[in-house]
């Protein structure tokens, strides 16, 4: 006998910009389709940012995303720049790509953390966690702050690095290798994460590509789109480095993906320190004129896209922002249906969306409206299958 | 042959402007009627990806601007209508194409009042339930 369950996950949580409530329909053990329903936290950054000077929007569009901050501000300027059509000096652009890089490293690091704890991994939630504050403790001793960067500006960045702050730097991402070694050791060699995280969540390529995914959520689905190498920005061009793409689709790939990148991410900092000549950091921007203008970012979780359009005044008459979860959140509707309850949480988290929300699980009987399970309980299951799989 | 040009060379009768503001960023003028066609064009035959669309309240009317990538060559292509009828805004919606233009086209009905035609499933993302009808946040009337 069928008996059908509605599990609502969500709605809020404060950390990430996409704060999204998910209804899944359940027969059983296995999802038989899925709601989407977002827009809780929306707080019409769109139209405030046309009622804010152009050298104002950095430091309100940085505020989208708590863990994702500088990547907005760099899509903005991007779109800036194209609009205005200047050149930003050198030393300017390989900062912003070190701030990028090192964001992507403490981003997938926290991703990884909550991934551990969501199949019941407690060890590599703590471990990828405490491996991430040095790399926090390096952005509060280059911009003073751990979060909330501040360092993006129209034609160029706000502060400079300084010298003695290099070898510091150096040091610590000569610290992170050994620590990537052990994840990518612990993690993909693990046959119990490997039951747990192949064959699950899956979207296949051409799912990817209907459905517009971007980023690692694309790129473990064997879409080979990287904005860093398609359509360069920063200092990408100047350094050597490469696309981590993998072909399988499921949560495992996903992970995988995020791994192998932060090697990627370790590269391009070490070689953008070797490579910055001192010089300006900032081209003086004084006017802007009418126009329009697109940049995009390849921000942790995909391409981040911002159009701007200036008629002229000090203000835009039209700022579109469009962060990577708009896109990769949707496809969940396909990764998680036909999947099993147990597996819910990890799928919905695969595409490394809101976390917090995961916390806030109800399982509900769909005649009796009953609490029959919260969140808790939810990741409890999915730690238990996992248990399951280790006595086998 | 660069996209922009394969592109140019296909939609020769139906653009109404050509601009390429740089390198990689094009912007294209069509007529509304001609919109599913084109985007259709452009998202199978040439496989470009949809990256968003933005739609603006300007004095001739409500304009969209759907965002295609081509992730080769990292050209954007900007493809825009302009709806000159503001009482009563009406598009063909490009769900039914792909699934991806769901959730903006829901965005755009809620914030700027444009009617898209033949989507799936046109109901308020973003805005709260208790949000009036018929008052649309990013009018500038």
């Amino acid at each position: 006998m069928s008996h059908k369950v509605v599990i609502p996950i969500g709605p809020y949580h404060p950390l990430q910009e996409e704060p999204a409530y998910f209804r899944l329909y359940v027969e059983g053990e296995k999802v038989v389709d899925i709601d989407i329903v977002i827009g809780y936290m929306h707080r019409g950054i769109e139209e405030l940012s046309e009622h804010k000077h152009f050298d104002q929007i950095p430091f309100l569009v940085e505020r989208i995303c708590g863990i994702c901050s500088t990547s907005h501000p760099f899509a903005y300027v991007n779109a800036m720049e194209d609009l205005i059509k200047i050149e930003v000096p050198e030393r300017a652009l390989f900062i912003r790509t070190i701030i990028a890089e090192m964001e992507r490293l403490h981003s997938h690091l926290l991703w990884l953390g909550l991934a551990g704890h969501f199949i019941g991994y407690n060890t590599v939630w703590m471990w990828s966690w405490r491996y991430r504050e040095p790399i926090l403790d390096m952005f509060e001793m280059i911009t003073g702050n751990r979060n909330h960067y501040a360092m993006m500006k129209i034609g160029g960045v706000r502060r400079d690095i300084r010298d003695e702050d290099v070898a510091i730097l150096k040091k610590t991402l000569d610290d992170l290798v050994p620590v990537v070694d052990m994840f990518k050791g612990a993690v993909m060699d693990d046959p119990v994460i490997q039951a747990r995280l192949k064959g699950i969540g899956v979207l296949t390529k051409q799912q990817a590509i209907d459905w517009c995914v971007v980023g690692p959520t694309a790129r473990g689905s064997g879409v080979d789109i990287d904005l860093r190498r398609d359509d360069p920005y920063g200092a990408y061009e100047w350094v050597d480095w490469n696309v981590i793409v993998e072909k399988d689709g499921d949560i495992f790939a996903k992970t995988k993906v995020r791994i192998l990148e932060m090697y990627e991410s370790i590269r391009i900092i070490r070689q953008c320190l070797d490579k910055m000549s001192p010089g300006p950091i900032d081209a003086s921007v004084k006017d802007i004129p009418p126009g329009e203008g697109i940049g995009r970012v390849e921000a942790p979780r995909g391409e981040c896209f911002h159009y701007v359009r200036s008629d002229g005044t000090n203000q835009p008459i039209r700022h579109k922002i469009r962060a990577p979860s708009y896109m990769n959140v949707a496809s969940n509707k396909i990764a998680a249906v036909g999947g099993s309850i147990s597996d819910a949480a990890i799928t919905l988290a695969a595409v490394d969306p809101c976390y917090s929300c995961t916390e806030r699980l109800i399982v509900l009987d769909r005649d009796t409206k009953k609490k029959i399970m919260n969140g808790w309980n939810l990741i409890k299951l999915s730690q238990a299958k996992t248990e399951e799989f280790k006595r086998v | 042959m660069s996209i922009a040009d394969a592109l140019r060379e296909r939609l020769e009768d139906k653009t109404t402007d050509w601009y390429e503001h740089s390198a990689r960023r094009i912007y294209v003028s069509v007529r509304p009627q001609d919109l599913k066609e084109i985007a259709s064009i452009l998202f199978k035959e040439f496989k470009l990806r949809f990256a968003i669309a933005s739609g603006q309240d300007t004095p001739a009317g409500l304009e969209i601007l759907y965002h295609f990538s081509f992730d080769r060559s990292g050209e954007i292509i900007s493809v825009r209508v302009l709806i000159k009828d503001k009482k009563k805004p009406e598009i063909d919606s490009l769900a039914p194409l792909f699934p991806a233009a769901e959730w903006i086209e829901r965005e755009i009905w809620e914030m700027l009042g444009i009617n898209f035609k033949g989507h799936p499933n046109l109901k308020r993302l973003l805005l709260s339930d208790e949000w009036p009808q018929g008052k649309y946040p990013l009018r500038h009337d």
